[in-house]
């Protein structure tokens, strides 16, 4: 007889060991209270423009509610395929490389399904996204974190990747400009990771949603590396460079044996990306450039601000080059990451997320977003300003957003 | 050291960024514009300066609803045709417009009448009043049609009654 109890225990083991993410618990508190400022939001304050959603809209009008190829669109991948080219000068070809998926977090998981056999080690950079690790785990892998740290800006070195390899690894996963560091990585990191990439045989995962918003130098596409395109599966999206979080939709591009067999089980598992949201990308990307470029320079100016708000206030904090995420070093409060979160929502009704919910070597910061109103960000770091001075840490002069 | 995508920084001219934020905001002060434009504040200011001095900036107003405070207010377009004179076209006739204190603004078009002229009274009988007896009677004013504001729905690039409010999840990785 099965009792009611043993239910958890019929659960794929995998699935079981897999921890609850560390933002869970904090979000349960900060959505019960009221007044509450968020610069705990991993997604753009901007709704997504009028004309996208138009776009959509009319796309209803004329009855464009059926299935798509599983591939998606051609017509969107070719002017994905366009984007690419232009943008970083590497081109794919939009019948056999290009696969339209419900936002990168899909393309994630179908890269790591296709590619992953059991016991493969998955290279992983850390702080970082909370979904790599245990994507990698649920297809099978072996995720091996890579800590990175303040002293290099959150940067990842080709020579931390080199010590980290074994005759196990087959996969190394970027994620530049990171979440929640708002680390870059230049060219010439690239460069040298490349390197590392090429005498190790490796194959990367690159995840560039936030490539759009860089602030410092400019983006280097990791396929755009010579030699790099074959071995890499670029996964990109709309969803921050267009304010498009809620429509879920992203693409996957590489070598056409990679998209072929992430296509298999995204036929099975998916189909296609739901075709609305595909129409809206599609207006995105032929239309979306101006309003794009004017929301990144919404967010540099923040930016900015925040960075003054962190001196005025004798935070440390390193100069981030991209995302909409500062990494403050909380420690000089003496409180830990999740303490700093916890009081901070408490005395000042402020959230913001603990670094060590991105990996341990998150511990001593918190990751602040800077995707909030300016009248937001004011009362925010006015408020933050008491709570640190509060909390032993001398602030230079008054904080005036 | 920095720069803003599309924009000049210190030493540069920023004097469009600095604009643009005001326009948008003109509550800001010369400290943000000068740290979000990563400029010296000292050069903000002396920018602003000499904006104003030259009438770059004409004035700080502020877009106000004033149905909320219960003010009632009449305001009506205008479409005006004259007849233009020899030398100052329209603007003789434009300016002995635009000097009376009821009018808001005065535009020279193209398209079947000559000058847009929006104007704002207390009541309807006020604006009426206006049209008929001053409006209409200068001279080079050929006829006027009037057209009562009935609702207001967007201003100055700002939605009026504006329900998209921030509806993102309080806390998300």
């Amino acid at each position: 007889m099965i009792n009611k109890n043993n239910w958890s225990e019929r659960i794929n083991p995998v699935v079981r060991s897999i921890p609850p993410s560390g933002i869970r618990k904090f979000f349960d508190m900060a959505t019960e209270m009221k007044g509450v400022i968020s610069l705990g939001v991993g997604e753009p304050d901007f709704v997504t423009p009028w004309h996208i959603r138009e776009g959509c809209i009319y796309s209803l009008e004329k009855g464009y509610t059926m299935y798509t190829s599983n591939q998606g669109l051609l017509e969107l991948r070719e002017e994905i395929a366009r984007d690419l080219d232009i943008t970083y000068g590497v081109t794919y070809d939009a019948r056999r490389e290009l696969l339209v998926t419900v936002g990168v977090s899909e393309g994630l998981d179908l890269s790591m399904r296709a590619l992953i056999c059991p016991g493969d080690e998955v290279l992983i950079p850390e702080p970082s996204y909370v979904s790599y690790a245990p994507a990698t785990a649920l297809a099978g892998g072996v995720p091996v974190t890579i800590a990175t740290s303040v002293e290099e800006e959150f940067r990842l070195t080709a020579d931390r990747v080199e010590k980290a390899i074994t005759p196990r690894t087959k996969i190394l996963l970027l994620c530049y400009p990171n979440n929640p560091t708002g680390a870059v990585l230049r060219r010439r990191d690239l460069l040298e990771i490349a390197e590392v990439v090429r005498d190790h045989d490796l194959i990367v995962i690159s995840d560039e949603i936030y490539d759009k918003l860089t602030y410092i130098g400019s983006h280097t596409c990791f396929s755009s590396i010579p030699g790099m395109r074959d071995r890499t599966v670029l996964l990109n999206g709309f969803s921050k460079s267009y304010a498009m979080t809620g429509w879920r939709i992203g693409y996957a591009a590489g070598n056409s044996d990679f998209i072929g067999a992430m296509n298999k089980i995204h036929q099975y598992s998916i189909l296609c990306a739901p075709i609305t949201a595909q129409m809206a990308a599609l207006e995105a990307l032929k239309n979306g450039r101006e309003g794009m470029r004017k929301m990144v320079q919404h967010y540099n100016r923040r930016r900015h601000l925040v960075m003054q708000a962190f001196k005025d206030m004798g935070i440390p904090c390193f100069e981030p080059g991209g995302a909409f995420y500062t990494f403050p070093d909380i420690s000089s409060t003496g409180l830990t990451s999740e303490m700093f979160a916890e009081k901070l929502l408490m005395e000042e009704k402020v959230a913001v997320i603990p670094g060590n919910a991105f990996g341990p070597s998150g511990s001593g910061f918190v990751r602040c977003a800077y995707a909030a109103s300016m009248e937001d960000l004011g009362e925010a770091f006015r408020r933050m300003s008491g709570f640190v001075k509060r909390n032993g840490v001398q602030s230079k002069i008054v904080v005036n957003l | 050291m920095n720069i803003p995508p599309g924009g000049q920084c210190k030493g540069g001219a920023g004097v469009k960024e600095i604009l643009e934020l005001l326009e948008s905001n003109s509550k800001l002060t010369e400290n943000d514009i000068a740290i979000m434009l990563s400029m010296d504040v000292e050069e903000v200011r002396s920018k602003i300066k000499e904006l104003e001095n030259n009438k770059t900036i004409l004035k700080y107003i502020t877009l106000v609803n004033w149905e909320k405070v219960g003010e009632e207010k009449v305001s009506a377009m205008i479409e005006v045709r004259t007849t233009p004179q020899r030398d100052v076209g329209f603007d003789s006739v434009a300016e002995r417009i635009y000097r009376f204190p009821e009018v808001r603004s005065v535009r020279l078009l193209s398209g079947t009448y000559d000058l847009g002229v929006f104007i704002e009274g207390r009541t309807m009988r006020e604006v009426s009043h206006f049209v008929a007896t001053k409006l209409s009677t200068i001279e080079g004013v050929v006829s006027t049609t009037t057209h009562f504001v009935l609702k207001t729905y967007k201003q100055d690039g700002v939605i009026i009654e504006d329900d998209e409010e921030d509806r993102r999840l309080v806390v998300s990785p």
